[in-house]
């Protein structure tokens, strides 16, 4: 097969499958959250409005995922305290941030050379053009995100299944809101590289929402949602060579056929 | 450390404008076994709350054990009530029972070897022991029940705060768990939230009711006048048989 020996020969498949894989790890770590949080919206909001960030960095010739990962961890921020402060407008608050933030970036990306490759590759993700620094940034964050829930984990689930309890128990939940929302911007940024920011809610949500069909603790949600999200991206790297397909939305494909044949599944042999 | 456990003077709390609470005044002793009664939108799961210091009252003081809530919430279980829970969240009933050992001990990594006897333990006392492993997706609105209190008694608190813990039970396992109220409450103080006065009232030494202030505070049968003046005349007297 043609993949194959691209595979064991050329660099640029060999970074595309690492990418997927590392991305795979911060989407099964912060996935699990969001699903069990369902803050998919929030996470949205996030996500998009990042394209403002990167917009920003392009033009000024600065590497748009620094640019990204700035904006990431701005819109956690604002998102979160909205969320916290100001419940009831919360819903068009994070529209408007989500809107504004890729209007910002659409006017400093048309503002720059290559206009249309770049907005695509932003938009939709480009695995096949992933540099090794690209990939270095994606371990860092990777083992940034891993601690972080390994350290806080009890904190964290605490904080997710029932907020009013862990304030009586003492918890700084505000703050660990706001630390969950901010692992979420780190993951956004790991996935978008893999498949842009428009699919990037698919691939955080979707293996962890498929996980959670099978497991009974977080903890294993996460394992199993990092496994099937290398699948995911590898089985639609795959898919997508020979055809010549966008590896992306290739990859959405594939985990959105998943989750729609385990729901199924799941519906005539319900998991207690 | 005084024998009062609760006290609560001159209490006013309002939301967005509207007056939820009016000059709460009342002294819980150690070892009391309390009621809380009212009618639905009287105020008592905020009253609770306050105590739990999840809201801020605009006046008065709530002490506890003769020192200022701040200093003391720690010695307070909570269990909320049952209905607002996300029972869809994947997690197992050891899990969820360890929570109550948060804020005790170390903050890094996970929970020790003594929070789990703990745990062990509280279970046992709770007869959950053998659902350890369960998820709490799999368990009946009576099991669960029992989750939520084993979770506040791993806090080894002094105080209980139980929020309408029966409302989704049957009546046989009403009485169970009651019956288990009655011995945790041989160690420590109980306030139980709930709309069935004459179910609680062979439990209890003090019944407070409460309608936005209070009506009634003392340990003297609830008679129908009581009942009146809280529920505004509607409510028909049923004789419990026992």
């Amino acid at each position: 097969m043609e993949f194959f020996h691209t595979l064991a020969t050329q660099a640029f498949l060999q970074n595309a499958l690492l990418g997927g894989i590392l991305a795979s790890i911060g989407c099964g770590l912060t996935g699990s959250f969001v699903v069990v949080n369902r803050i998919g919206y929030m996470a949205g909001g996030i996500a998009h409005s990042v394209l403002g960030g990167m917009g920003i960095a392009y033009y000024l010739g600065l590497n748009p995922f620094v640019g990204a990962l700035i904006a990431a961890l701005l819109a956690a921020i604002i998102i979160g305290t909205i969320k916290l402060k100001w419940q009831h407008q919360e819903d068009t608050t994070i529209g408007a941030i989500w809107a504004v933030g890729m209007a910002i970036g659409i006017i400093f990306i048309s503002k720059s050379d290559g206009y249309n490759t770049n907005l695509m590759s932003f938009l939709f993700g480009n695995i096949l053009i992933i540099s090794d620094e690209q990939l270095f940034i994606m371990l860092v964050l990777d083992i940034i995100t891993l601690i972080f829930v390994a350290v806080f984990y009890k904190q964290l689930i605490a904080v997710s299944f029932d907020m009013e309890f862990a304030i009586v128990r003492g918890i700084h939940v505000n703050l660990f809101y706001l630390l969950l929302l901010c692992l979420i911007a780190i993951t956004v940024v790991l996935l978008i590289q893999v498949v842009g920011l428009i699919l990037v809610i698919a691939l955080l949500t979707l293996p962890a929402a498929i996980a959670k069909q099978y497991v009974h603790s977080i903890g294993m949600m996460m394992l199993l949602a990092s496994f099937l999200g290398m699948l995911f991206t590898s089985t639609g790297l795959f898919i997508s060579y020979e055809p010549d397909l966008p590896a992306g939305a290739t990859i959405i494909l594939v985990a959105g056929l998943a989750y729609f044949i385990s729901s199924i599944v799941r519906s005539w042999r319900p998991f207690k | 450390m005084t024998d009062i456990a609760i006290k609560i003077t001159d209490l006013n709390f309002s939301f967005e404008k509207l007056s939820i609470l009016e000059n709460i005044s009342m002294l819980i002793e150690q070892g009391d076994f309390v009621g809380l009664v009212g009618p639905n939108g009287g105020g008592k799961t905020t009253l609770l709350k306050l105590i739990l210091g999840l809201y801020k009252a605009q006046s008065g003081i709530i002490e506890i054990f003769g020192q200022p809530l701040k200093q003391q919430r720690k010695t307070i279980g909570y269990v909320p009530q049952y209905a607002h829970f996300n029972s869809d969240f994947p997690i197992s009933v050891q899990d969820t029972v360890l929570q109550g050992r948060l804020g005790i001990g170390s903050r890094l990594g996970g929970y020790s070897k003594q929070d789990k006897s703990i745990a062990q333990k509280v279970m046992r006392e709770t007869e959950i022991i053998d659902l350890a492993n369960r998820s709490i997706q799999s368990l009946s609105g009576g099991q669960m029940q029992r989750v939520l209190v084993a979770r506040a008694l791993a806090t080894e608190p002094k105080i209980l705060l139980l929020d309408e813990p029966t409302a989704n039970i049957d009546q046989r396992a009403e009485k169970d768990i009651f019956d288990l109220f009655k011995s945790i409450n041989e160690r420590m103080t109980i306030l139980i939230i709930s709309h069935d006065i004459g179910f609680v009232s062979d439990y209890i030494n003090k019944v407070f009711c409460l309608n936005k202030t209070l009506v009634c505070h003392d340990a003297s049968p609830v008679t129908s006048d009581t009942i009146n003046t809280l529920y505004g005349g509607h409510v028909h007297e049923i004789h419990h048989h026992h």
